[in-house]
């Protein structure tokens, strides 16, 4: 991906709700196409974006794809830095215990600390 | 009256422009995103809680399973499937898509 084969810090920045639009999906596929080229990956989740990650998805009656299985994938991929919003879930009603994968849960002044940090941010 | 709601309230003012245009006894049905409105918990339940007093308020079950909330849906609201979406639309003289 870089020449001099550097290591950069990618973020991926998910603010949508899963299923209502294409955006959730996509984002999980181009974390796992990247995730192939050993770089600093993080993936947030803030805003309605939390939603991707509530536990119990059920797709039958949509007959859409339930993605939700792929991001406990992620760990094999070493995508493990998964940040989620404390103030996103809260107006939600959700906590962390309805997330369906590992998360590190901080404030959203944290993420934005971390996100201009990064040498890359991919918007979904 | 019927009238839909697809978005987020928290992404959204769909849900608000519905609710402030809605008149006394119509219908509000709930689908794709705008199901998470009926969830407990979430910032739009007290106004969704308002709204109730003087509306009904309809969700799409599948939509709502879809999103893992099925186990939190505010007391109140009335799940339908897809046939009762079908029902809706044509028990109500009209309809508005607030997308």
């Amino acid at each position: 991906m870089d020449e001099a084969g550097q290591i950069k810090k990618f973020m991926y920045v998910n603010r949508k709700a899963p299923y209502g639009t294409i955006y959730a999906l996509e984002s999980l596929e181009v974390v796992l196409i990247a995730a192939a080229f050993d770089q600093d990956v993080s993936l947030v989740f803030m805003d309605d974006g939390v939603y991707q990650l509530k536990k119990g998805h059920q797709t039958k009656g949509i007959e859409v794809k339930n993605f939700q299985p792929t991001y406990r994938a992620l760990d094999d991929y070493d995508v493990n830095k998964l940040y989620v919003e404390q103030e996103a879930l809260a107006a939600r009603g959700l906590t962390e215990d309805d997330m369906c994968v590992p998360v590190q849960v901080m404030p959203r002044a944290e993420i934005g600390r971390l996100m201009a940090e990064q040498d890359v941010v991919l918007s979904f | 009256m019927l009238h839909i709601v697809n978005k987020s309230p928290l992404e959204k003012t769909s849900l608000d422009s519905c609710l402030a245009t809605a008149q006394p006894g119509a219908a509000v049905l709930l689908i794709e995103d705008g199901v998470y409105a009926a969830t407990r918990g979430n910032a739009a339940e007290a106004k969704m809680r308002d709204a109730m007093g003087q509306l009904k308020v309809y969700v799409l079950k599948p939509d709502m399973e879809a999103r893992g909330m099925a186990d939190r849906v505010m007391d109140g609201v009335t799940l339908v499937d897809y046939g009762g979406f079908v029902d809706l639309v044509t028990e109500h003289p009209n309809c508005q898509s607030w997308m």
